[in-house]
C-alpha cells in the first residue's frame, strides 16, 4: 500500500467551552485521488480544513499529510509546510482585488520557495506558469493578466482561484465550495477544468460541498456526518 | 520587498484614504521643521545682531529694554541722557570709540537713526564684519543727508539723490511730518540681516535741525519756523541723545567703566554688555520658542494617532485580505510586518511630502520673511538634527504601526484561512 496523502486517525477536536466538534477514527486519502466530502454548514467542515491546513491543533490523534505528522509541528513549520503542500479554493471573494490577475496567481510562489522551484522547472518561469495554467483554465486572453482581479465575473475569479492553488503542483488541492457562487452548468465546466489540473498537476483534490449533485463526478464520495462520531442524528 | 509591495498596493487600493494620513504627516512634518528652521535662525541672526561693542548706554531702565530700543529699534527709551554726559565718557581714556545714537523720528514705518560716522567706522555685527555701503557714501557736513539701510531702500525703491521726508515720532502712520526739511539719500548700505537693514542714517546735526524750531513736541507756527537753509547755519551741537555704545581700549575695564557709568552723578544711566543682555532677551523668548516647538511635536504626533486610527479602522474589513495571504502561504508574522510596512510607508512618504512642502513654503516666503522679519530662512538640506526629527517620526510611526500589526496577528492566528461573509 502507498503512502496516502492525508491520513487521519483518532482524530478528536473540541472548541474550548464546546462540545466535542470532531470524532474521526480512521480516514485516507490517496494521491492522485478526487474525493467529493459532503457537509452542511455546522457540521464541523471549516474546522476539519482548519486542521489539515495545520491552522488548528486536534485534542488528540493525528493527522499525517505526506507523511508528515502534523500535530509534531511548530505552528510555523505548520504553516510552512501549507504552503508547500497545499492550494486552496474558497467560497468566493478569494482574491486580493487589489493586485492583478497575475500577481494573485504567483501569490504562493512568494510564499513557498519549493512552489516557485516547481513552477520554474516545469514552465521555465512562475510568470509563464501562471499564464498557462490560466490559459488551461479558459482564461486565454493575456490582457487579462493585468486586469485587477476584482474587475472580474465570478466566474472568471473561481478560475483565478484554481489556478493560484494549483500552481507549483501543491499535493493537495482543497476545494471549499467552491462552486456555491457559480450557476449549475459554470460549475460542471469548473469542475471538469479543476480535475484536468488537478491530473496535470499530480494533485489530489479534496472538495467539500453540500451539492450533492456534483457527487457523481469525484473517484469518491464520502460524507463528514458518516465520517464524524460526533455529528449529530440531526445532521445526518 | 514582496511584502513591501503588497503593502503599497493595498494602500493604493484605499488611496483616498492613505493620501488623506499622509497629507495630515506631511502638514505636521512641515510644521514642525518650519518651527525648529525659524527657530534655530531666529536665534543665529539674534546673536549677530551685534558684535565688538563692549557697552550699551542708555537713561536708567530694565537691560532688555534698553537693547530692545538701541539695537532691534523696537519699543521706546524712557528717557534721553545729556549730550555732556555722553561726552563725559567718549573722552574718558578707557574708551576707543564711541557711538551716539538719536532715536525717535521714522520715515513709512522705518525708524529713523541720528549718529555720526563713527557708526559707520566702529559698529559691527555678526562675525566682527563692519557695515559697508553698497552705494553712494556716508553722510557728510549737510545735515540734510541721509543713509539707508538695504531694506528700506529696496522696499521703499529709493536710489542716490532722492529726497525723503521723516516724520515725526516712530508709529506706523505719522500725522506730523518734518516736510519743510526733506533729506537726500547720500548713501545705501549693504545688507546685514540685522535690524540695521531697516533703519535710515543721519547725522545727530540732522537729527537736531529738523527739531530745532520745535517746542514741547509740537512744530513752530509762522515767525518761529527755521527754514533748512537757515538751520544751516545754526550750531546744531545736540542737547540730548538717547543711547551710546561703547568699545573699549582693553575688554578688562569694561566692568570697571561699566560701575562707573552706573554709579555716575549727573544723571541716572545704565550700562550693560550687549552679549548678557542679549542671553537675557533670548531666554525671555526661548520660552515661547520652546512652546512653540512642543506644540509642533504634538501635531506631529496627532498626525500619527491618525494614521494609527485609518489603519486600526481598516483592520475589520481587510481580515478577509489577511485570510487569503494567510491560505497563500503567509504566517501570522508576515501579516504583522505588512502592517508596520504599512504605517512606515505612511510616515515615509508624509516625511517626504512634508520636507518638500517645507522647501516649497520656504522658497515661496523666503523673500517676504526677510524682509519683514529680517529672517533668512536658508533652503538648504535638513541639518543633522532635522534629520534626527525626521528619523524620530518614522520611528514613533514604526512603533505606532506596532498596535495594528499585534491585532492582526492575534486576528489572524484566530480567523485562519476562512472569513465568510
Amino acid at each position: 500500500m502507498t503512502q496516502a496523502l492525508i491520513e487521519l486517525s483518532d482524530l478528536g477536536f473540541s472548541w474550548p467551552g464546546h462540545p466535542p466538534l470532531l470524532d474521526i477514527p480512521a480516514f485516507r486519502l490517496e494521491p492522485g485521488q478526487t474525493l467529493f466530502l459532503k457537509g452542511p454548514s455546522g457540521s464541523g467542515k471549516t474546522t476539519l480544513l482548519g486542521l489539515l491546513g495545520g491552522v488548528q491543533k486536534p485534542n488528540r490523534g493525528s493527522i499525517r499529510l505526506l507523511g508528515q505528522e502534523l500535530t509534531e509541528l511548530s505552528a510555523g513549520a505548520r504553516d510552512h509546510f501549507r504552503v508547500d503542500h497545499t492550494g486552496y479554493i474558497f467560497q468566493q471573494f478569494n482574491l486580493l482585488p487589489f493586485l492583478s490577475v497575475r500577481e494573485n496567481v504567483e501569490l504562493p510562489c512568494h510564499f513557498s520557495k519549493l512552489r516557485a522551484q516547481r513552477a520554474i522547472q516545469r514552465h521555465g518561469s512562475i510568470d509563464r506558469a501562471a499564464a498557462t495554467l490560466l490559459a488551461h483554465l479558459g482564461l486565454k486572453d493575456q490582457g487579462i493578466l493585468r486586469r485587477r482581479a476584482d474587475s472580474l465575473s465570478i466566474g472568471q475569479q473561481q478560475r483565478v482561484a484554481a489556478a493560484r492553488a494549483l500552481i507549483g503542483q501543491p499535493e493537495l488541492v482543497i476545494a471549499d465550495e467552491p462552486t456555491s457562487a457559480l450557476d449549475y452548468d459554470a460549475r460542471e465546466n469548473f469542475i471538469r477544468l479543476l480535475f484536468a489540473e488537478c491530473r496535470e498537476a499530480g494533485s489530489s483534490l479534496l472538495f467539500v460541498s453540500h451539492d450533492q449533485s456534483l457527487a457523481a463526478l469525484f473517484d469518491r464520495h464520502l460524507s463528514l456526518a458518516d465520517l464524524n462520531r460526533a455529528a449529530t442524528p440531526s445532521e445526518v | 520587498m514582496y511584502l513591501f509591495r503588497l503593502a503599497i498596493a493595498s494602500l493604493a487600493n484605499r488611496r483616498f484614504t492613505a493620501i488623506l494620513t499622509a497629507f495630515a504627516i506631511a502638514l505636521s512634518v512641515c510644521l514642525l521643521l518650519a518651527v525648529e528652521r525659524v527657530r534655530t535662525e531666529a536665534k543665529a541672526s539674534f546673536a549677530s545682531t551685534i558684535s565688538g561693542t563692549d557697552l550699551i548706554v542708555g537713561a536708567r531702565s530694565g537691560s532688555v529694554n534698553l537693547l530692545l530700543y538701541s539695537v532691534f529699534r523696537i519699543g521706546n527709551a524712557t528717557n534721553n541722557i545729556r549730550w555732556d554726559s555722553f561726552e563725559h565718557f567718549a573722552s574718558d581714556p578707557k574708551v576707543k570709540w564711541a557711538i551716539p545714537m538719536s532715536l525717535g523720528d521714522s520715515h513709512r514705518g522705518y525708524r529713523v537713526m541720528g549718529t555720526t560716522e563713527a557708526y559707520f567706522e566702529h559698529y559691527q555685527y555678526g562675525r566682527q564684519q563692519h557695515l559697508e555701503l553698497a552705494d553712494g557714501r556716508a553722510f557728510a557736513t549737510d545735515p540734510f543727508e541721509v543713509v539707508l539701510g538695504a531694506e528700506v531702500a529696496d522696499a521703499l525703491h529709493y536710489k542716490l539723490g532722492d529726497k525723503l521726508v521723516l516724520a515725526h515720532g516712530v508709529a506706523a502712520i505719522s500725522l506730523v511730518k518734518h516736510d519743510d526739511k526733506p533729506f537726500t539719500v547720500v548713501g545705501i548700505l549693504k545688507r546685514t540681516g540685522t535690524p540695521v537693514d531697516r533703519t535710515l542714517h543721519i547725522s545727530l546735526g540732522g537729527m537736531e535741525a529738523i527739531h530745532i524750531d520745535w517746542h514741547n513736541g509740537v512744530p513752530a507756527r509762522g515767525e518761529g519756523r527755521v527754514s533748512a537753509d537757515q538751520a544751516r547755519n545754526m550750531d546744531l551741537t545736540p542737547q540730548a541723545i538717547t543711547a551710546f555704545m561703547l568699545g573699549l581700549n582693553n575688554k578688562i575695564s569694561t566692568f570697571a567703566l561699566q560701575r562707573e557709568i552706573n554709579e555716575f552723578r549727573g544723571e541716572p544711566m545704565l550700562a550693560i554688555l550687549p552679549g548678557v543682555a542679549l542671553q537675557e532677551l533670548w531666554s525671555l523668548m526661548g520660552t515661547a520658542e520652546k512652546a512653540l516647538f512642543v506644540v509642533s511635536l504634538f501635531v506631529v504626533l496627532t498626525g500619527l494617532i491618525g494614521m494609527l486610527t485609518a489603519i486600526l479602522t481598516s483592520l475589520n474589513e481587510r481580515r478577509r485580505e489577511m485570510a487569503i495571504l494567510r491560505s497563500v502561504g503567509a504566517r501570522p508574522w508576515h501579516i504583522a510586518t505588512l502592517l508596520v510596512l504599512e504605517a512606515f510607508a505612511l510616515a515615509l512618504s508624509g516625511v517626504v511630502a512634508g520636507v518638500a512642502l517645507l522647501y516649497l513654503c520656504i522658497a515661496a516666503a523666503q523673500g517676504y520673511v526677510q524682509a519683514n522679519y529680517g529672517l533668512f530662512l536658508p533652503l538648504a538640506w535638513p541639518s543633522e538634527y532635522e534629520w534626527t526629527l525626521l528619523g524620530g517620526i518614522l520611528l514613533a510611526a514604526l512603533l505606532m504601526g506596532s498596535v495594528p500589526a499585534w491585532r492582526a496577528y492575534r486576528q489572524s492566528l484566530a480567523d485562519g484561512l476562512s472569513i465568510r461573509l
